[in-house]
Protein backbone atom coordinates (compact mmCIF):
# COMPACT_ATOMS: atom_id res chain seq x y z
CA UNK A 1 0.00 0.00 0.00
CA UNK A 2 1.40 3.57 -0.90
CA UNK A 3 0.33 6.77 0.40
CA UNK A 4 1.31 8.24 -2.85
CA UNK A 5 -0.77 6.18 -4.58
CA UNK A 6 -3.53 8.09 -2.67
CA UNK A 7 -2.45 11.51 -2.32
CA UNK A 8 -1.26 11.91 -5.51
CA UNK A 9 -0.26 15.36 -6.30
CA UNK A 10 -3.10 16.31 -8.29
CA UNK A 11 -5.57 15.22 -5.10
CA UNK A 12 -2.99 17.18 -2.72
CA UNK A 13 -3.18 20.59 -4.66
CA UNK A 14 -6.80 20.24 -5.08
CA UNK A 15 -7.67 19.35 -2.05
CA UNK A 16 -5.80 22.44 -1.01
CA UNK A 17 -6.88 24.27 -3.18
CA UNK A 18 -10.33 23.46 -4.77
CA UNK A 19 -11.65 24.82 -7.97
CA UNK A 20 -14.99 26.19 -8.69
CA UNK A 21 -15.27 26.89 -4.70
CA UNK A 22 -17.81 29.26 -4.85
CA UNK A 23 -21.23 29.35 -5.72
CA UNK A 24 -22.21 30.21 -9.22
CA UNK A 25 -23.99 33.46 -9.95
CA UNK A 26 -26.68 31.79 -11.17
CA UNK A 27 -27.98 27.92 -10.69
CA UNK A 28 -31.07 26.53 -11.09
CA UNK A 29 -30.20 23.23 -8.99
CA UNK A 30 -28.73 22.70 -5.61
CA UNK A 31 -27.80 19.56 -4.02
CA UNK A 32 -26.45 19.06 -0.35
CA UNK A 33 -23.95 16.45 1.01
CA UNK A 34 -22.82 14.70 4.11
CA UNK A 35 -21.05 12.12 5.33
CA UNK A 36 -21.88 11.16 8.81
CA UNK A 37 -18.82 8.92 9.69
CA UNK A 38 -16.48 11.95 9.82
CA UNK A 39 -18.60 14.92 9.43
CA UNK A 40 -17.76 16.08 5.57
CA UNK A 41 -20.11 18.57 4.15
CA UNK A 42 -20.69 19.82 0.81
CA UNK A 43 -23.40 22.33 -1.17
CA UNK A 44 -23.26 22.09 -4.42
CA UNK A 45 -24.90 24.40 -7.17
CA UNK A 46 -25.40 24.17 -10.75
CA UNK A 47 -26.93 26.03 -13.90
CA UNK A 48 -28.36 23.31 -16.13
CA UNK A 49 -29.57 24.54 -19.60
CA UNK A 50 -31.35 22.46 -21.67
CA UNK A 51 -29.51 19.32 -20.74
CA UNK A 52 -25.82 21.04 -20.64
CA UNK A 53 -24.35 22.23 -17.06
CA UNK A 54 -23.71 25.68 -17.92
CA UNK A 55 -21.46 26.54 -14.41
CA UNK A 56 -21.00 24.55 -11.20
CA UNK A 57 -19.69 25.59 -7.82
CA UNK A 58 -19.28 24.12 -4.28
CA UNK A 59 -18.97 25.38 -0.74
CA UNK A 60 -17.71 22.69 1.42
CA UNK A 61 -15.57 21.51 4.19
CA UNK A 62 -13.69 18.08 4.79
CA UNK A 63 -11.01 15.69 4.01
CA UNK A 64 -8.37 16.40 0.89
CA UNK A 65 -9.78 13.32 -0.92
CA UNK A 66 -13.53 14.59 -0.35
CA UNK A 67 -12.97 18.14 -1.39
CA UNK A 68 -10.29 16.99 -4.55
CA UNK A 69 -13.19 14.71 -5.56
CA UNK A 70 -15.06 17.44 -5.52
CA UNK A 71 -13.39 19.96 -7.20
CA UNK A 72 -11.86 17.88 -9.86
CA UNK A 73 -15.66 16.73 -10.48
CA UNK A 74 -16.60 20.07 -11.18
CA UNK A 75 -14.08 20.49 -13.79
CA UNK A 76 -15.29 17.82 -15.75
CA UNK A 77 -18.73 18.62 -15.66
CA UNK A 78 -18.94 21.64 -16.95
CA UNK A 79 -20.12 22.14 -20.10
CA UNK A 80 -20.90 18.34 -20.26
CA UNK A 81 -24.47 17.23 -21.37
CA UNK A 82 -26.22 15.27 -18.95
CA UNK A 83 -25.70 11.97 -20.70
CA UNK A 84 -22.26 12.44 -20.86
CA UNK A 85 -22.07 13.50 -17.12
CA UNK A 86 -23.87 9.53 -16.03
CA UNK A 87 -21.02 8.29 -18.21
CA UNK A 88 -18.20 9.81 -16.16
CA UNK A 89 -19.70 9.10 -12.43
CA UNK A 90 -20.43 5.37 -13.86
CA UNK A 91 -16.92 5.18 -14.65
CA UNK A 92 -16.09 6.90 -11.80
CA UNK A 93 -17.73 4.26 -9.36
CA UNK A 94 -16.26 1.90 -11.02
CA UNK A 95 -12.79 3.10 -11.10
CA UNK A 96 -13.41 3.60 -6.88
CA UNK A 97 -15.48 0.60 -6.58
CA UNK A 98 -14.84 -2.26 -8.63
CA UNK A 99 -12.00 -5.04 -7.92
CA UNK A 100 -10.98 -5.19 -11.25
CA UNK A 101 -11.02 -0.82 -11.61
CA UNK A 102 -11.92 0.80 -14.87
CA UNK A 103 -10.27 -0.21 -17.99
CA UNK A 104 -10.50 2.80 -19.51
CA UNK A 105 -8.70 5.23 -17.49
CA UNK A 106 -7.62 7.20 -20.29
CA UNK A 107 -11.18 8.70 -20.71
CA UNK A 108 -11.80 9.78 -17.15
CA UNK A 109 -9.00 12.11 -17.77
CA UNK A 110 -7.60 14.13 -14.25
CA UNK A 111 -10.70 11.96 -12.26
CA UNK A 112 -8.51 8.82 -12.94
CA UNK A 113 -5.78 10.34 -9.82
CA UNK A 114 -8.56 8.56 -7.44
CA UNK A 115 -7.64 5.20 -8.88
CA UNK A 116 -5.67 5.14 -5.64
CA UNK A 117 -8.39 4.76 -3.59
CA UNK A 118 -9.94 1.36 -4.82
CA UNK A 119 -7.02 0.32 -2.05
CA UNK A 120 -8.60 1.60 0.67
CA UNK A 121 -11.99 1.07 1.08
CA UNK A 122 -12.71 3.48 4.29
CA UNK A 123 -11.56 6.32 1.70
CA UNK A 124 -14.32 5.91 -0.97
CA UNK A 125 -17.02 7.30 0.09
CA UNK A 126 -14.97 10.49 0.68
CA UNK A 127 -14.04 10.27 -3.16
CA UNK A 128 -17.53 9.91 -4.07
CA UNK A 129 -19.62 12.45 -1.97
CA UNK A 130 -19.35 15.36 -4.40
CA UNK A 131 -21.02 12.99 -7.12
CA UNK A 132 -23.47 11.74 -4.97
CA UNK A 133 -24.29 15.41 -4.05
CA UNK A 134 -24.57 16.18 -8.00
CA UNK A 135 -26.91 13.37 -8.27
CA UNK A 136 -29.03 14.55 -5.72
CA UNK A 137 -29.11 17.87 -7.45
CA UNK A 138 -29.52 16.86 -11.02
CA UNK A 139 -32.78 14.69 -9.63
CA UNK A 140 -33.62 18.05 -7.68
CA UNK A 141 -34.51 16.07 -4.76
CA UNK A 142 -35.29 17.97 -1.38
CA UNK A 143 -32.85 16.82 1.56
CA UNK A 144 -29.65 15.91 1.20
CA UNK A 145 -26.75 13.11 -0.10
CA UNK A 146 -25.73 11.06 2.36
CA UNK A 147 -23.03 8.53 2.07
CA UNK A 148 -24.11 6.12 4.34
CA UNK B 1 11.79 12.65 19.85
CA UNK B 2 14.69 13.47 21.85
CA UNK B 3 13.57 16.56 23.37
CA UNK B 4 10.44 15.23 24.88
CA UNK B 5 11.68 15.33 28.44
CA UNK B 6 11.33 11.18 29.92
CA UNK B 7 9.43 9.73 32.07
CA UNK B 8 10.23 10.69 35.94
CA UNK B 9 12.34 8.29 37.42
CA UNK B 10 9.69 7.50 40.11
CA UNK B 11 7.39 5.72 37.29
CA UNK B 12 6.26 2.51 39.26
CA UNK B 13 8.56 -0.25 38.42
CA UNK B 14 6.47 -3.14 39.94
CA UNK B 15 3.98 -2.47 36.29
CA UNK B 16 5.95 -4.27 34.00
CA UNK B 17 4.18 -3.06 31.03
CA UNK B 18 6.73 -5.14 28.31
CA UNK B 19 5.40 -8.51 30.13
CA UNK B 20 1.98 -7.31 30.53
CA UNK B 21 1.96 -6.54 26.40
CA UNK B 22 2.87 -10.47 26.13
CA UNK B 23 -1.00 -11.55 27.55
CA UNK B 24 -2.60 -9.61 24.57
CA UNK B 25 -1.75 -11.23 21.37
CA UNK B 26 -3.31 -8.95 18.80
CA UNK B 27 -0.55 -6.29 20.10
CA UNK B 28 1.70 -8.88 18.22
CA UNK B 29 1.18 -8.35 14.59
CA UNK B 30 1.60 -6.02 11.62
CA UNK B 31 -0.05 -3.64 9.95
CA UNK B 32 0.48 -2.17 6.46
CA UNK B 33 4.01 -4.34 7.01
CA UNK B 34 4.86 -2.64 10.32
CA UNK B 35 4.77 -3.33 13.87
CA UNK B 36 0.84 -2.54 15.16
CA UNK B 37 0.71 0.66 17.49
CA UNK B 38 -2.97 0.11 18.90
CA UNK B 39 -4.00 3.54 20.46
CA UNK B 40 -8.36 3.29 20.17
CA UNK B 41 -8.40 1.61 23.31
CA UNK B 42 -11.54 4.23 24.03
CA UNK B 43 -13.22 2.57 20.97
CA UNK B 44 -12.35 -1.10 22.12
CA UNK B 45 -9.55 -2.09 24.14
CA UNK B 46 -7.52 -4.88 23.25
CA UNK B 47 -8.51 -8.45 25.17
CA UNK B 48 -6.25 -10.14 26.83
CA UNK B 49 -5.39 -14.19 26.28
CA UNK B 50 -6.90 -14.98 29.73
CA UNK B 51 -10.33 -13.23 28.15
CA UNK B 52 -10.23 -15.29 25.13
CA UNK B 53 -9.60 -18.39 26.85
CA UNK B 54 -12.52 -18.21 28.64
CA UNK B 55 -14.85 -16.69 26.00
CA UNK B 56 -13.17 -20.10 24.17
CA UNK B 57 -13.46 -21.97 27.14
CA UNK B 58 -16.93 -21.72 27.79
CA UNK B 59 -17.94 -22.45 24.00
CA UNK B 60 -15.86 -26.19 24.14
CA UNK B 61 -16.70 -27.34 27.55
CA UNK B 62 -19.94 -25.43 29.54
CA UNK B 63 -21.66 -24.65 26.47
CA UNK B 64 -25.25 -24.74 28.18
CA UNK B 65 -28.23 -22.56 28.54
CA UNK B 66 -28.46 -21.44 31.87
CA UNK B 67 -31.28 -20.89 34.57
CA UNK B 68 -33.07 -24.10 32.80
CA UNK B 69 -31.70 -27.81 32.52
CA UNK B 70 -30.84 -30.24 34.78
CA UNK B 71 -28.18 -31.12 33.35
CA UNK B 72 -24.64 -30.74 34.54
CA UNK B 73 -23.62 -28.10 31.86
CA UNK B 74 -25.94 -26.10 32.18
CA UNK B 75 -25.34 -26.14 36.13
CA UNK B 76 -21.29 -25.73 35.30
CA UNK B 77 -23.14 -22.53 33.05
CA UNK B 78 -25.10 -21.31 34.99
CA UNK B 79 -22.65 -21.31 38.20
CA UNK B 80 -19.80 -19.23 36.05
CA UNK B 81 -22.67 -16.61 34.74
CA UNK B 82 -23.72 -15.82 38.36
CA UNK B 83 -20.21 -15.81 39.04
CA UNK B 84 -19.80 -13.05 36.73
CA UNK B 85 -22.06 -11.38 38.35
CA UNK B 86 -20.90 -11.21 41.26
CA UNK B 87 -17.24 -10.57 39.99
CA UNK B 88 -18.90 -7.20 38.38
CA UNK B 89 -20.49 -6.46 42.01
CA UNK B 90 -17.19 -6.78 43.90
CA UNK B 91 -15.64 -4.74 41.30
CA UNK B 92 -18.21 -1.40 41.56
CA UNK B 93 -19.08 -2.56 45.31
CA UNK B 94 -22.47 -2.49 44.67
CA UNK B 95 -24.21 -3.61 47.93
CA UNK B 96 -25.82 -6.84 46.49
CA UNK B 97 -25.51 -9.02 43.04
CA UNK B 98 -28.96 -8.24 42.75
CA UNK B 99 -28.26 -4.94 41.92
CA UNK B 100 -26.24 -5.98 38.88
CA UNK B 101 -28.10 -6.41 35.12
CA UNK B 102 -26.43 -7.74 32.33
CA UNK B 103 -26.80 -6.12 29.29
CA UNK B 104 -25.07 -5.57 25.79
CA UNK B 105 -23.67 -2.54 26.61
CA UNK B 106 -23.30 0.80 28.28
CA UNK B 107 -25.92 1.65 25.56
CA UNK B 108 -28.63 -1.01 26.37
CA UNK B 109 -28.03 0.48 30.20
CA UNK B 110 -28.59 3.31 28.81
CA UNK B 111 -32.10 2.71 26.94
CA UNK B 112 -32.78 0.37 29.64
CA UNK B 113 -33.20 2.99 32.53
CA UNK B 114 -34.95 5.38 30.14
CA UNK B 115 -37.81 3.11 28.85
CA UNK B 116 -38.06 1.48 32.11
CA UNK B 117 -37.40 3.41 34.88
CA UNK B 118 -38.25 6.88 32.64
CA UNK B 119 -41.44 6.05 31.86
CA UNK B 120 -42.76 4.70 34.66
CA UNK B 121 -41.68 8.27 36.41
CA UNK B 122 -41.41 11.12 34.10
CA UNK B 123 -44.42 13.64 33.31
CA UNK B 124 -44.45 16.83 31.54
CA UNK B 125 -42.31 19.74 32.83
CA UNK B 126 -39.71 17.29 34.44
CA UNK B 127 -36.15 17.92 33.28
CA UNK B 128 -33.79 15.54 32.28
CA UNK B 129 -30.46 17.17 32.75
CA UNK B 130 -27.31 15.78 30.63
CA UNK B 131 -24.02 17.75 29.99
CA UNK B 132 -22.36 19.25 26.62
CA UNK B 133 -19.87 16.06 26.27
CA UNK B 134 -21.94 13.06 26.82
CA UNK B 135 -21.76 10.78 24.44
CA UNK B 136 -24.50 10.40 22.01
CA UNK B 137 -25.67 7.21 23.64
CA UNK B 138 -26.49 9.16 26.79
CA UNK B 139 -28.57 11.85 24.59
CA UNK B 140 -30.42 10.30 22.32
CA UNK B 141 -32.29 7.64 24.56
CA UNK B 142 -33.26 10.82 26.87
CA UNK B 143 -34.26 12.74 23.54
CA UNK B 144 -36.44 9.74 22.55
CA UNK B 145 -38.16 9.47 26.58
CA UNK B 146 -38.19 13.36 26.16
CA UNK B 147 -41.16 13.07 23.25
CA UNK B 148 -42.49 10.35 24.48
CA UNK B 149 -43.07 11.90 28.22
CA UNK B 150 -43.09 15.57 27.50
CA UNK B 151 -40.42 16.39 29.92
CA UNK B 152 -37.68 18.98 28.71
CA UNK B 153 -33.80 17.78 28.19
CA UNK B 154 -31.85 20.40 30.03
CA UNK B 155 -28.04 20.32 29.05
CA UNK B 156 -24.94 21.80 31.11
CA UNK B 157 -22.15 23.60 29.02
CA UNK B 158 -18.49 22.68 29.43
CA UNK B 159 -15.89 25.20 29.24
CA UNK B 160 -13.25 25.56 26.43
CA UNK B 161 -11.21 22.79 27.90
CA UNK B 162 -14.07 20.41 28.07
CA UNK B 163 -14.96 21.13 32.09
CA UNK B 164 -17.94 20.41 33.81
CA UNK B 165 -18.11 23.23 36.28
CA UNK B 166 -19.98 22.99 39.68
CA UNK B 167 -21.45 26.24 39.02
CA UNK B 168 -22.77 25.88 35.35
CA UNK B 169 -24.25 22.29 36.91
CA UNK B 170 -26.10 23.92 39.64
CA UNK B 171 -27.51 26.78 37.39
CA UNK B 172 -29.30 24.29 35.14
CA UNK B 173 -30.23 21.96 38.41
CA UNK B 174 -33.84 22.76 39.09
CA UNK B 175 -36.94 21.35 41.40
CA UNK B 176 -37.95 20.34 38.35
CA UNK B 177 -34.81 18.21 37.27
CA UNK B 178 -35.80 14.76 37.85
CA UNK B 179 -32.89 13.18 36.31
CA UNK B 180 -29.21 13.94 35.85
CA UNK B 181 -27.42 11.65 33.18
CA UNK B 182 -23.41 12.06 32.61
CA UNK B 183 -20.77 10.68 31.92
CA UNK B 184 -18.05 9.65 34.12
CA UNK B 185 -14.98 9.98 31.74
CA UNK B 186 -15.49 11.91 28.65
CA UNK B 187 -15.30 9.34 25.48
CA UNK B 188 -13.94 12.25 22.99
CA UNK B 189 -11.76 14.87 25.45
CA UNK B 190 -10.95 12.54 28.54
CA UNK B 191 -12.09 14.79 31.02
CA UNK B 192 -13.16 13.19 34.27
CA UNK B 193 -16.04 14.89 35.60
CA UNK B 194 -16.34 15.77 39.28
CA UNK B 195 -19.23 13.03 39.78
CA UNK B 196 -19.24 12.69 43.62
CA UNK B 197 -19.75 16.96 43.77
CA UNK B 198 -22.40 16.88 41.24
CA UNK B 199 -24.16 13.81 42.55
CA UNK B 200 -24.68 15.21 46.15
CA UNK B 201 -25.81 18.45 44.36
CA UNK B 202 -28.64 16.44 42.39
CA UNK B 203 -29.81 14.66 44.91
CA UNK B 204 -30.19 17.40 47.32
CA UNK B 205 -32.66 18.97 44.58
CA UNK B 206 -34.31 15.50 44.88
CA UNK B 207 -33.10 13.85 41.17
CA UNK B 208 -31.44 10.45 40.52
CA UNK B 209 -28.54 9.87 38.68
CA UNK B 210 -27.39 7.78 36.13
CA UNK B 211 -23.46 7.84 35.18
CA UNK B 212 -22.20 6.67 31.86
CA UNK B 213 -19.25 4.22 32.94
CA UNK B 214 -17.87 3.61 29.68
CA UNK B 215 -14.87 5.26 29.42
CA UNK B 216 -14.23 5.21 33.30
CA UNK B 217 -14.05 1.32 34.56
CA UNK B 218 -10.83 1.06 33.03
CA UNK B 219 -9.29 4.60 34.20
CA UNK B 220 -10.92 5.72 37.36
CA UNK B 221 -12.03 3.93 40.57
CA UNK B 222 -15.69 3.08 40.82
CA UNK B 223 -17.41 2.20 44.22
CA UNK B 224 -20.63 2.87 43.18
CA UNK B 225 -21.65 3.34 46.88
CA UNK B 226 -19.66 5.98 47.24
CA UNK B 227 -20.08 7.46 44.80
CA UNK B 228 -23.82 7.52 45.45
CA UNK B 229 -25.11 7.29 42.14
CA UNK B 230 -28.33 5.61 41.77
CA UNK B 231 -27.59 4.18 37.66
CA UNK B 232 -23.83 3.21 36.67
CA UNK B 233 -23.72 1.75 33.13
CA UNK B 234 -20.31 0.20 31.35
CA UNK B 235 -19.42 -1.88 28.78
CA UNK B 236 -17.07 -4.80 29.06
CA UNK B 237 -15.15 -4.08 25.51
CA UNK B 238 -13.65 -0.94 27.23
CA UNK B 239 -12.30 -3.77 29.83
CA UNK B 240 -10.67 -5.58 28.19
CA UNK B 241 -13.29 -8.10 27.89
CA UNK B 242 -15.60 -9.28 25.17
CA UNK B 243 -18.15 -7.30 22.68
CA UNK B 244 -22.02 -7.08 23.09
CA UNK B 245 -21.62 -7.72 27.23
CA UNK B 246 -21.90 -5.19 29.77
CA UNK B 247 -23.25 -4.19 33.03
CA UNK B 248 -26.49 -1.85 34.41
CA UNK B 249 -25.99 -1.18 38.08
CA UNK B 250 -29.34 0.17 39.82
CA UNK B 251 -30.16 1.01 43.38
CA UNK B 252 -32.23 -2.08 44.49
CA UNK B 253 -35.19 0.16 45.53
CA UNK B 254 -34.94 1.88 42.11
CA UNK B 255 -34.95 -2.01 40.10
CA UNK B 256 -37.86 -2.73 42.56
CA UNK B 257 -40.13 0.30 41.35
CA UNK B 258 -39.12 -0.54 37.66
CA UNK B 259 -41.22 -2.34 35.13
CA UNK B 260 -39.47 -5.02 32.60
CA UNK B 261 -37.45 -3.40 29.83
CA UNK B 262 -38.00 -6.14 27.60
CA UNK B 263 -40.68 -9.15 27.87
CA UNK B 264 -39.37 -12.64 27.27
CA UNK B 265 -37.71 -16.01 28.54
CA UNK B 266 -36.11 -15.76 32.34
CA UNK B 267 -37.43 -13.02 33.66
CA UNK B 268 -40.66 -14.34 34.27
CA UNK B 269 -41.67 -16.34 37.29
CA UNK B 270 -44.95 -17.46 35.50
CA UNK B 271 -47.07 -16.98 32.55
CA UNK B 272 -50.76 -17.12 31.71
CA UNK B 273 -52.99 -15.82 29.24
CA UNK B 274 -54.25 -13.73 31.28
CA UNK B 275 -51.40 -12.73 33.52
CA UNK B 276 -47.97 -12.85 33.67
CA UNK B 277 -45.73 -12.75 37.13
CA UNK B 278 -42.02 -11.31 37.01
CA UNK B 279 -38.76 -12.99 37.84
CA UNK B 280 -36.91 -11.61 41.13
CA UNK B 281 -33.54 -8.78 40.41
CA UNK B 282 -32.28 -8.78 38.42
CA UNK B 283 -33.90 -11.25 35.92
CA UNK B 284 -36.98 -9.26 35.71
CA UNK B 285 -34.07 -6.86 33.67
CA UNK B 286 -32.79 -9.96 31.38
CA UNK B 287 -35.45 -11.53 29.13
CA UNK B 288 -33.94 -14.13 26.78
CA UNK B 289 -31.09 -15.71 26.37
CA UNK B 290 -27.96 -13.70 27.93
CA UNK B 291 -24.68 -13.32 26.24
CA UNK B 292 -23.38 -16.14 28.72
CA UNK B 293 -20.17 -16.24 27.41
CA UNK B 294 -19.82 -12.74 27.19
CA UNK B 295 -20.47 -12.19 30.85
CA UNK B 296 -18.29 -15.11 31.86
CA UNK B 297 -15.45 -13.35 29.38
CA UNK B 298 -15.84 -9.86 31.34
CA UNK B 299 -15.81 -11.85 34.38
CA UNK B 300 -12.25 -12.60 33.20
CA UNK B 301 -11.22 -9.38 32.08
CA UNK B 302 -12.50 -7.99 35.53
CA UNK B 303 -9.87 -11.03 36.36
CA UNK B 304 -7.38 -9.97 34.67
CA UNK B 305 -7.31 -6.16 35.47
CA UNK B 306 -7.82 -6.46 39.09
CA UNK B 307 -4.58 -8.44 39.14
CA UNK B 308 -2.71 -5.41 38.51
CA UNK B 309 -2.15 -2.91 41.45
CA UNK B 310 -4.44 -0.20 39.85
CA UNK B 311 -2.35 2.58 41.41
CA UNK B 312 0.16 1.26 39.50
CA UNK B 313 -1.83 0.86 35.74
CA UNK B 314 -3.12 4.36 36.69
CA UNK B 315 0.84 5.89 37.03
CA UNK B 316 2.01 3.82 34.10
CA UNK B 317 -0.85 5.80 31.90
CA UNK B 318 -0.61 9.05 33.16
CA UNK B 319 2.70 8.88 32.81
CA UNK B 320 2.56 8.01 29.06
CA UNK B 321 -0.27 10.83 28.92
CA UNK B 322 1.76 13.45 30.13
CA UNK B 323 4.90 11.94 27.65
CA UNK B 324 2.28 12.15 24.90
CA UNK B 325 0.62 15.23 25.72
CA UNK B 326 4.33 17.26 25.32
CA UNK B 327 5.46 15.35 22.73
CA UNK B 328 2.39 16.17 20.44
CA UNK B 329 3.03 20.01 21.55
CA UNK B 330 5.94 19.43 19.85
CA UNK B 331 3.91 18.23 16.99
CA UNK B 332 4.07 21.54 14.64
CA UNK B 333 0.33 22.99 13.38
CA UNK B 334 -1.31 20.74 16.25
CA UNK B 335 -4.04 21.88 18.47
CA UNK B 336 -4.80 19.67 21.35
CA UNK B 337 -8.48 19.45 21.62
CA UNK B 338 -9.92 18.67 25.33
CA UNK B 339 -7.70 19.72 28.43
CA UNK B 340 -9.17 19.53 31.55
CA UNK B 341 -7.06 19.38 34.27
CA UNK B 342 -6.87 15.55 35.85
CA UNK B 343 -7.93 14.24 32.20
CA UNK B 344 -7.14 10.81 31.64
CA UNK B 345 -5.85 8.76 28.12
CA UNK B 346 -7.15 10.74 25.83
CA UNK B 347 -5.90 13.06 23.49
CA UNK B 348 -8.05 14.56 20.47
CA UNK B 349 -6.60 16.72 18.27
CA UNK B 350 -6.15 18.77 14.94
CA UNK B 351 -3.44 19.79 12.66
CA UNK B 352 -3.18 22.58 10.47
CA UNK B 353 -2.07 20.39 7.73
CA UNK B 354 -4.84 17.89 7.46
CA UNK B 355 -8.49 17.01 7.98
CA UNK B 356 -8.27 13.77 10.78
CA UNK B 357 -9.64 11.90 8.40
CA UNK B 358 -6.66 12.31 6.32
CA UNK B 359 -4.58 12.50 9.63
CA UNK B 360 -6.13 8.40 10.47
CA UNK B 361 -5.30 6.95 6.74
CA UNK B 362 -1.56 8.27 6.99
CA UNK B 363 -0.51 7.21 10.38
CA UNK B 364 -2.34 3.68 9.83
CA UNK B 365 -0.34 2.98 6.96
CA UNK B 366 2.18 3.47 9.50
CA UNK B 367 0.60 1.06 11.54
CA UNK B 368 -0.31 3.38 14.30
CA UNK B 369 -4.25 3.14 14.79
CA UNK B 370 -5.96 6.03 15.79
CA UNK B 371 -9.90 7.10 15.86
CA UNK B 372 -10.89 9.83 13.45
CA UNK B 373 -14.24 11.20 13.57
CA UNK B 374 -17.17 13.27 15.76
CA UNK B 375 -16.69 10.23 18.60
CA UNK B 376 -20.37 9.88 18.38
CA UNK B 377 -20.07 13.49 20.28
CA UNK B 378 -21.22 15.71 17.67
CA UNK B 379 -22.42 18.44 20.29
CA UNK B 380 -18.84 18.29 21.66
CA UNK B 381 -17.53 18.71 18.12
CA UNK B 382 -20.11 21.76 17.56
CA UNK B 383 -19.09 23.31 20.60
CA UNK B 384 -15.62 23.62 18.93
CA UNK B 385 -16.86 24.63 15.65
CA UNK B 386 -15.06 21.25 14.09
CA UNK B 387 -16.52 18.46 12.48
CA UNK B 388 -14.01 16.04 13.79
CA UNK B 389 -10.70 15.52 15.52
CA UNK B 390 -7.98 12.60 15.26
CA UNK B 391 -8.14 10.81 19.02
CA UNK B 392 -5.29 8.85 19.93
CA UNK B 393 -6.45 6.81 23.48
CA UNK B 394 -4.15 4.51 25.84
CA UNK B 395 -4.67 1.51 27.00
CA UNK B 396 -3.09 0.00 30.15
CA UNK B 397 -0.56 -1.78 27.36
CA UNK B 398 0.33 1.37 25.50
CA UNK B 399 4.46 2.71 25.66
CA UNK B 400 5.91 6.18 25.02
CA UNK B 401 7.45 4.14 22.32
CA UNK B 402 3.71 4.22 20.69
CA UNK B 403 3.77 7.81 21.47
CA UNK B 404 7.22 8.19 19.57
CA UNK B 405 5.09 6.14 16.43
CA UNK B 406 2.95 7.93 16.67
CA UNK B 407 4.61 11.31 16.51
CA UNK B 408 6.74 10.06 14.00
CA UNK B 409 3.76 8.95 11.65
CA UNK B 410 2.78 12.65 12.27
CA UNK B 411 5.73 13.57 10.23
CA UNK B 412 4.52 11.48 7.56
CA UNK B 413 1.62 13.97 7.58
CA UNK B 414 3.39 16.98 7.70
CA UNK B 415 6.17 15.38 5.18
CA UNK B 416 2.69 14.63 2.76
CA UNK B 417 0.57 17.61 3.66
CA UNK B 418 2.76 20.62 4.59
Amino acid sequence: MDLRELYQEVILDHGKHPRNHRFPERHNREGRGYNPLCGDKITLRLQLDGDTITDVGFIGQGCAISQASCSTMTEAIKGKTLPEVQELFTKFHTMVTSDNGADDLDTLGKLAVFAGVREFPMRVKCATLGWHTLNQALRNEGGEATTE
Amino acid sequence: MNEVSPIPASSPAAFDVQRLREDFPALHQEVHGKPLVYLDSAATSLKPQAVIDAVADVYARDCANIHRAVHLLSQRATARYEEAREKVRAFINAANKTEVVFTRGTTEAINLVAQSWGRAYLREGDEVLVTELEHHSNIVPWQILCQQTGATLVVVPMTDRGEVLRESFEEQLTDRTRLVAMAHVSNALGTVLPVAELIDLAHERGAVVLLDGAQAVSHAYVDVQALDCDFYAFSGHKLYGPTGIGALYAKERLLEGMPPYHGGGDMIRSVTFEETIYNDLPYKFEAGTPNIAGAIGLSAAIDYFTSFDSQAVRAHENAVLRYATEALESVPGLRPIGTAPGKVAVLSFLMDAAHPHDIGTIVDSEGVAIRTGHHCAQPVMEHFGIAATARASLGMYNTTDDIDALVGALQKVQELFG
